[in-house]
C-alpha cells in the first residue's frame, strides 16, 4: 500500500452529550479515491468538517502528510493542501464565477496591501497569471464562457462544478467532496463520476468523497469506509462492503440480514 | 410601493407626451440617444423654470444646465482614444474638473456673494467651508466603507479613529505639551512658542499610521466576534475614547487632552516660505482668512482622490476579493484558505488609516480637537452616509457623505429659512405656524426619515454596487445549516 496522505487517530467529536464521531481511525492512501458512506446522521459531514479544521475535534488527531494538524484554523488546512466542497453549495453567490475561482487561489498568491495599491509589476503579473489559470480551471471543470456569470445565476449543476473548480484553485493534494452529486440527475451523475476519475489521472489528486449514490461509490472508489452512529463499522473495497453484514444492517435494518 | 410609484410616474409621462402628439409607438421608434436627449432637456427645462420662479435667478444657470446636458445625454461607455477604453473615466474626470473649479464660479472673488443661482427650498450652493467638510466626511465614509462595505463588519465606533487622528494633530502640531520644544516644519509658529510643532503633512501620515495601529490593537481581540457582538464591542469602544478624551486633562497628573476645553490652537497646513517662493504653493493656509477656504478645499480634494484611488485598487486586488468573500460567506472563505482574522484586521486597519488622516486634517482645518466632536452620533452619521449612498460603491458612498454633510452644515438651515419665510410668522405666502421653526434642531429625525424613505424605495442605496443590488433584489441567500463557530 502507498503512503497515507491523511490519517486520523481515534478522532472524536461530541456536541454536548451527543457523540457525533466516535473514536474513528481512518486512512486515506495517497493517490486513491476513498468514499465515506453511511445513513443520514451517521456523522459523515461532522467528520469532514474536522478534516478541514471547520470543527475542532473533542479528542484525537488529524495528520496530513505527516504533520499533526489538530487545532489549526481552516485556512492552514487549505494551505497545506486540503481543498473541499460543501454539501449545501456555499459559493460566493454575488461574485462572478471567475472571482470565485480567484478567491480559491488566495493562499497561492502573494500580493499584499501595498503591492495592490501601487500595482507593482510583480502584482500585475501575478494577477494576470491568476486570471489566466482561473479561466483554464473553469474550462477544465466544464464552465467554458461562464467567467462573468454571477454565482447565483448559474444552474444547479454549474454551481456544483464551480465549487469543484474553486476547490481545485486552492491547488489541493487532497480533495474532499461532500455529496457532490446530490440533486443531480442520472446523466449528470455519470458525467460527474467520470470527472472525478479524470481529476485523479490529470492532477495527481487524492479524493475523499461523501456520497449517497451507490453507483458513484461503487464505480469510482478504491476503498469505502462506512460510518453509523459516529462509529466506523466497516472498511474495505467496494465489493467487500457490498457483502458486509453490518453495512446491510445499518442501511436496511436487521431483518434484511436475518432473511438473507 | 416602489413599483406603484414608478407606474404612476410613467403613466403621467405618457399622458403628457400623448397631449403633445407623441404616441408610445412613435416614441419607441426614435433612436435611444434622441430619447435620452429629449428626456434630459425636459427635466433640465423644468429645473430651470423652478429656479427662475421659486429661487433666485442668475444667468450662470444656463451654462450649468449646458454642462449637465453634455454629461448626461451621450453614452461615454464605449469611447476609445487610440484603442484604449477611456469611456468610464470621462464622467468622473468631468465631475472632478467641476469640483476643482468650484471656488472660481460658485462665489465671487471676495468669497462671500454667490455666483450661482439660488435653488428653491435649498437656497444657495454650498459654502467653501461646507465643501471642505464634505471632502473630509467623504474620506471618513470611504474609510468606513472598507470595514462595512467591503468586509461586511458592522462598526458602530468608527468615530474613535476620527478622534485619535484629531488628537494626533493636537499633540504633534500645537502647544499642548509645553514642557518640550520640538519644531519640524510647523507653520505659523511664532517665536518663543513651546510645544511640538511638526508639519501637518507629516502629522497626517503619522496620524494615519497610529490610527491604523490602534485599529489593529482593537481589532485583534474584537474581530473574533461575529455580527451583532462585534457591533456591540465597537460601540463600546466608540463611547470609551471620547470619554477618555474628555477626562484626559489629568491622567496621573499629566494633561494629555486638556479635557473639555480641547486642544487649541492647532497649526494650520501650509508649505512654508521656501515652497511659496520657488513653487508658488501657499505658505500658510491659516493666513488666508476664514471665509475663503480654497486651499483647504483643494487639499482635501487631493486627499480624497488618494482615498478613492486606494479604495478602487484594493477592491480589485487579492485582498479586496478576500474581504468580499468574507462578507459573502465566512465559512466558505476560511475553507478557501483565507485567514479570517488577518484579513479582517487588514480591513479594520485600512479603514482606520483613512479615518485617522481625515481626523487630523479636520483638526488642523478647525484649529482645534475637541471631545464634543466625537459623540456616538458621528459614528452613526458616517454609517448612514455609507448605507444611504450604497454600501461598497465608492461613488455612492461619496454621494451619501456629501449630501448628508451638506444637509448638516447648511442645507437644513437653508430649508428651515425657506419654510419659515413661506409658512412661518410673517411668511410671504400664507402662515401655518406662528413661532419660527428651528429645522436644524430636528436633524437626526430628518436623517432618520430620509434613511427610511431611501430604504423603502431603494434598499441598496442611491448608487449601489452591482453585488449589493443583486443581494437585495434576489433575496439574501442565508444558509447556516451548520455553524462553524463551535
Amino acid at each position: 500500500m502507498t503512503e497515507a496522505l491523511l490519517q486520523t487517530h481515534s478522532l472524536r467529536k461530541e456536541f454536548g452529550g451527543l457523540v457525533a464521531v466516535d473514536d474513528v481511525d481512518f486512512v486515506v492512501p495517497e493517490g486513491s479515491i476513498v468514499s465515506l458512506i453511511g445513513p443520514n446522521g451517521a456523522g459523515k459531514t461532522t467528520f469532514f468538517n474536522m478534516l478541514t479544521g471547520v470543527y475542532q475535534p473533542t479528542a484525537g488527531a488529524v495528520v496530513f502528510a505527516g504533520e499533526d494538524m489538530t487545532g489549526k484554523p481552516p485556512h492552514a488546512y487549505t494551505q497545506r493542501g486540503i481543498g473541499r466542497t460543501f454539501q449545501n453549495i456555499r459559493l460566493f453567490q454575488n461574485m462572478t464565477a471567475l472571482e470565485n475561482v480567484l478567491v480559491g487561489m488566495h493562499t497561492r498568491l502573494k500580493g499584499n496591501l501595498i503591492g495592490a495599491i501601487l500595482r507593482t509589476p510583480r502584482v500585475k503579473h501575478e494577477e494576470g497569471d491568476a486570471r489566466a489559470r482561473a479561466r483554464e480551471l473553469l474550462e477544465y471543470s466544464g464552465l467554458r464562457r461562464k467567467d462573468s456569470v454571477i454565482g447565483r445565476n448559474l444552474s444547479y449543476g454549474d454551481q456544483r462544478r464551480l465549487e469543484v473548480a474553486r476547490a481545485l484553485a486552492t491547488e489541493p493534494k487532497l480533495l474532499l467532496l461532500d455529496e457532490p452529486t446530490a440533486g443531480m440527475n442520472p446523466q449528470e451523475t455519470a458525467e460527474f463520476t467520470d470527472f472525478v476519475a479524470r481529476l485523479r489521472a490529470d492532477r495527481d489528486l487524492t479524493v475523499l468523497l461523501i456520497e449517497h449514490d451507490m453507483r458513484v461509490v461503487m464505480g469510482v472508489s478504491d476503498r469505502v469506509t462506512v460510518l453509523d452512529y459516529g462509529e466506523k463499522i466497516a472498511e474495505g473495497t467496494p465489493s467487500d462492503i457490498q457483502k458486509n453484514d453490518r453495512v446491510i444492517e445499518a442501511y436496511l435494518g436487521s431483518a434484511a440480514v436475518s432473511t438473507s | 410601493m416602489r413599483r406603484r410609484l414608478r407606474a404612476a410616474i410613467s403613466a403621467g409621462w405618457w399622458e403628457a407626451l400623448g397631449r403633445l402628439g407623441l404616441s408610445h409607438e412613435r416614441w419607441t421608434a426614435l433612436p435611444t440617444t434622441v430619447r435620452r436627449a429629449v428626456k434630459a432637456v425636459i427635466w433640465t427645462g423644468i429645473s430651470l423654470l423652478l429656479v427662475a420662479f421659486l429661487g433666485v435667478w442668475q444667468w450662470s444657470a444656463l451654462p450649468m444646465a449646458a454642462v449637465v446636458l453634455v454629461l448626461v445625454v451621450p453614452r461615454y461607455g464605449g469611447v476609445t482614444i487610440r484603442g484604449r477604453k477611456v469611456g468610464r473615466y470621462i464622467i468622473p474626470l468631468a465631475v472632478l474638473a467641476i469640483a476643482i473649479t468650484y471656488p472660481f464660479y460658485a462665489y465671487s472673488a471676495d468669497g462671500v456673494s454667490p455666483g450661482l443661482p439660488q435653488l428653491p427650498i435649498f437656497g444657495t450652493f454650498p459654502l467653501m467651508s461646507t465643501m471642505v467638510n464634505m471632502g473630509i466626511f467623504s474620506m471618513m465614509a470611504l474609510g468606513l466603507n472598507f470595514v462595512v462595505g467591503y468586509a461586511g463588519l458592522l462598526d458602530l465606533g468608527y468615530v474613535a479613529f476620527f478622534a485619535i487622528g484629531s488628537y494626533m494633530a493636537g499633540w504633534l502640531a500645537s502647544s499642548q505639551f509645553s514642557q518640550v520644544n520640538i519644531r519640524f516644519g510647523g507653520i505659523g509658529v511664532i517665536q518663543g512658542l513651546t510645544g511640538i510643532h511638526i508639519s501637518i503633512w507629516l502629522v497626517l501620515i503619522a496620524a494615519g499610521i497610529v490610527t491604523a495601529l490602534a485599529g489593529v490593537i482593537i481589532g485583534l481581540p474584537t474581530l473574533r466576534l461575529r455580527g451583532d457582538y462585534l457591533a456591540i464591542v465597537t460601540l463600546g469602544f466608540g463611547e470609551i475614547l471620547p470619554i477618555v478624551a474628555r477626562n484626559g486633562d489629568s491622567l496621573g497628573g499629566f494633561n494629555l487632552t486638556n479635557g473639555t476645553g480641547g486642544i487649541t490652537p492647532i497649526d494650520p497646513p501650509g508649505f512654508g516660505n521656501w515652497f511659496h517662493h520657488h513653487l508658488g504653493l501657499p505658505a500658510n493656509y491659516g493666513a488666508l482668512g476664514t471665509t475663503f477656504d480654497r486651499d483647504y478645499f483643494w487639499t482635501v480634494l487631493v486627499l480624497l482622490l488618494l482615498t478613492i484611488f486606494c479604495s478602487a485598487r484594493l477592491r480589485d486586488s487579492r485582498l479586496g476579493r478576500a474581504w468580499i468573500a468574507i462578507r459573502e460567506d465566512e465559512v466558505a472563505a476560511a475553507a478557501m484558505g483565507i485567514p479570517l482574522m488577518r484579513t479582517k484586521t487588514w480591513a479594520y486597519a485600512t479603514g482606520a488609516f483613512f479615518g485617522g488622516v481625515a481626523g487630523a486634517y479636520y483638526a488642523s482645518y478647525n484649529g482645534s480637537s475637541n471631545p464634543d466632536e466625537f459623540y456616538f452620533q458621528i459614528s452613526v452619521f458616517i454609517l448612514v452616509m455609507v448605507i444611504l449612498g450604497g454600501m461598497g460603491n465608492i461613488w455612492g458612498v461619496i454621494l451619501g457623505a456629501c449630501f448628508l454633510t451638506y444637509l448638516n452644515s447648511e442645507g437644513l438651515n437653508n430649508i428651515g429659512a425657506w419654510l419659515n419665510g413661506h409658512f412661518g410668522p410673517g411668511g410671504s405666502d400664507f402662515q401655518i405656524w406662528h413661532t419660527p421653526l428651528d429645522v436644524p434642531l430636528y436633524n437626526f429625525g430628518i436623517y432618520g426619515v430620509i434613511l427610511v424613505v431611501v430604504m423603502l424605495l431603494r434598499p441598496e442605496g442611491l448608487i449601489p454596487s452591482r453585488r449589493r443590488a443583486a443581494e437585495f433584489h434576489e433575496g439574501v441567500h442565508d444558509q447556516p445549516l451548520y455553524d462553524a463557530a463551535v
